[in-house]
């Protein structure tokens, strides 16, 4: 049985969920608890699990972040929720320098079983500090895992496998997605951390994307479906490890490579994704690789710029066009 | 410089100029609700004494740096209001040619130096433009704002010491309004009293009542002076209020209406509006007159806006970087 709910209730479920199933498992944030979450990710958890493991912080991200990385070592599963990523940055020395290297700095005694988790990239007018898509700033970090779920269904199960994870994991998500409605099974399930999900099956061109921009790819493939064109959709879903299988194999049935991500565009996914496929897929390629990303300036606040910054569906649309020739 | 007399010139200033940042915000908060203010939006009614007593304290030079409350700052040392306004309605005619918004007011001419959407992110800043100024010898002063939420990142008491280390012209400004979102003061903290985190730092510090201006300038004014004496920094911490949520979405269920009623009757423009009748500086006409103008003057800044242009979409990429004709930016 399935039923139709919201991302952020997606969320809120998940969370609540591992947190029935593991008594080590916690939560901790900024408005995590008597606010219900700044985004309402986290509704009815306080009532539910009380003050002890649903906890709210002042705006220390240092602080907490650290704090949930030694939790952790000492045999906690921190839920560590950042009200968006971009204000991850002042905590990034705990993510990258402890989180992600205790376990190999210990020789393996150390494990740092942490999830990090809130909104990515940009969320409407917010302007340059607000609006930054940092996947790629992460995933470039041995020894995290990042996902980027795209829709309730993944958001759920994507969560749940993380928090169950031995290693520290990146869940991350988008204020502009907390809405989004979505089908999501009454029944427990997990998805496999690592593994794409190709949305949609298609002949003409490969389109790889994930996070909040792919809808953009959805419209796309909506408008050249209305001129025979047939584009195959691909979610990555995570983006460290990346699935290269699933990609590498649906290139060689289309030929055609589209990759759309909202970062900026030098060393992010979508070069990495480049850079493999023409060495492991050279040959099946009828066309050079293209990408759409974001524009390679800070993001800005007028209506205008915002709209100049950000990719959308015409320009999927036009490098689907190119890479077919027409 | 001494402290200077609040003088009926000064008090009938502050009205003035208080009652036009509060009709400002109240009209930043309808264009909202119009959409044509778009992203947060973070309005400084019940703080406006905190800025009035500031800005008498300052000298010509003096330098300001804030967070997102950010409106009406510029505006109180002398940017024109009306590019505030194109500022929040994303108009190429704005502070900052519409590229900031709401969080990011600048002005260089006016010594203002932002405008910071990441809490605490312009304390070191706040501090840096201090070094500058102790470096050039400019004997100008900085004064740098922050909120009580902010005084919990590291990035506050790094600088606490640093500040204090270089012994650096720079006065810190708490705008304690009780909350950070929907989180009290108490809740964030084993004691309320965020002044005395000075105290560790040798820094001088003082509580003080930010709901009064004639309260609030005189002490400002001796931090002012402690600081361009060459004596060094100060923590103040403003005890206000803000009226409104935190942004535009909030429903407050945090705090009760009776609290936000209790403050409002200590309202800032409120005490300077009956020290003037009660000294009789002012007749009823004299003040209905003031609200007039004001009133003009906020429509005055709306239609600027409105007449306004977008910018044009290629000021994404002329403004990246300084350098003139950079030629690394390719479009997408
Ligand atoms: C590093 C960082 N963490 C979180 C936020 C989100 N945030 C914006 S304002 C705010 C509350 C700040 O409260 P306070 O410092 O008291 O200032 P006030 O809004 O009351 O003026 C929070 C948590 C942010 N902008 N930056
Ligand atoms: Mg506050």
């Amino acid at each position: 049985m399935s039923r139709v709910i919201q991302f952020r209730e997606a969320v809120a479920e998940a969370m609540s969920e591992e947190m029935r199933r593991d008594e080590k498992v916690y939560l901790m944030g900024e408005e995590v608890a008597e606010y219900n979450g700044a985004y309402k990710a986290s509704k009815g958890m306080l009532d539910e699990f009380g003050p002890k493991r649903v906890i709210d912080t002042p705006i220390s991200e240092l602080g907490f972040a650290g704090i949930g990385v030694g939790s952790a070592m000492n045999g906690l599963r921190p839920i560590i929720e950042f009200m968006t990523f971009n204000f991850s940055l002042v905590a990034i020395d705990q993510i990258i320098s402890n989180a992600a290297k205790m376990y190999q700095m210990s020789g393996g005694q150390f494990n740092v079983p942490i999830v990090f988790r809130g909104p990515t990239a940009s969320a409407g007018q917010l302007g340059a500090t607000h609006s930054q898509a940092l996947e790629s700033w992460y995933a470039n970090t041995p020894g995290l895992k990042v996902v980027v779920p795209s829709n309730p269904y993944d958001a759920k199960g994507l969560l749940k496998s993380a928090i169950r994870d031995d290693d520290p994991v990146l869940v991350m998500e988008s204020e502009q997605m907390y809405g989004d409605k979505g089908e999501v099974p009454e029944d427990e399930y997990l998805l496999e951390l690592g593994k794409a999900h190709t949305v949609q099956e298609g002949n003409d061109v490969t389109i790889v994307s994930f996070g909040k921009i792919i809808k953009e790819a959805y419209k796309a493939a909506e408008e050249l479906e209305k001129d025979d064109i047939s584009c195959e959709i691909i979610d990555l879903r995570s983006v460290r490890p990346i699935d290269y299988e699933t990609i590498v194999n649906s290139v060689k049935k289309t030929n055609r490579l589209v990759i759309l991500e909202e970062a900026w565009p030098l060393g992010n996914i979508s070069t990495e994704i480049t850079a493999h496929v023409q060495q492991h897929a050279f040959d099946y390629l009828d066309a050079p690789i293209r990408r759409i990303n974001a524009q390679d300036t800070p993001m800005a606040y007028s209506p205008v710029l915002v709209e100049a910054y950000l990719p959308n569906a015409d320009h999927v649309i036009k490098a689907v066009k190119e890479v077919l020739y027409i | 410089m001494a402290k200077k007399k609040i003088t009926k010139k000064v008090y009938l200033q502050w009205y003035e100029d208080m009652l036009f940042w509060r009709k400002f915000e109240d009209k930043a908060s309808a264009l909202y609700i119009q959409q044509k203010i778009r992203g947060f939006l973070h309005l400084y009614n019940g703080q406006e004494a905190v800025l009035a007593g500031s800005v008498f304290a300052m000298e010509e030079n003096d330098r300001m740096i804030t967070a997102y409350r950010n409106h009406v700052q510029p505006i109180a040392l002398g940017v024109d209001p009306k590019k505030i306004m194109a500022e929040l309605m994303g108009k190429v005619t704005g502070t900052s040619k519409g590229n900031g918004g709401s969080m990011h007011m600048f002005s260089k001419e006016h010594n203002f130096f932002g405008g910071h959407g990441i809490v605490g992110g312009q304390i070191p800043l706040g501090a840096g433009l201090a070094f500058a100024d102790k470096y050039n010898e400019t004997g100008a002063v900085t004064l740098c704002y922050m909120g009580d939420g902010a005084v919990r990142q590291g990035a506050f008491h790094e600088t606490m010491n640093l500040a204090m280390l270089w012994n650096l012209p720079v006065v810190f400004i708490v705008e304690n309004n009780g909350y950070a979102m929907g989180t009290s003061v108490e809740r964030t903290a084993n004691h309320t009293d965020i002044y005395k985190l000075g105290l560790g730092y040798e820094m001088p510090c003082e509580a003080v009542d930010g709901m009064d201006p004639t309260e609030f300038y005189p002490v400002i004014q001796e931090a002012v002076d402690r600081a361009r004496d060459g004596k060094g920094p100060t923590l103040l911490e403003a005890r206000t209020y803000r009226y409104k949520g935190h942004s535009m979405s909030d429903a407050q269920h945090y705090r009760t209406k009776d609290e936000v009623a209790e403050f409002q009757k200590k309202d800032p423009i409120g005490i300077v509006q009956k020290i003037i009748k009660d000294k009789k500086y002012a007749s009823d006409e004299d003040l209905k007159e003031i609200e007039q103008r004001v009133k003009d003057k906020v429509n005055d800044c709306v239609k600027f806006g409105d007449e306004s242009e977008f910018p044009p979409a290629d000021q994404l990429f002329t403004t990246v970087y300084a350098q003139e004709d950079y030629p690394y930016i390719k479009t997408q």
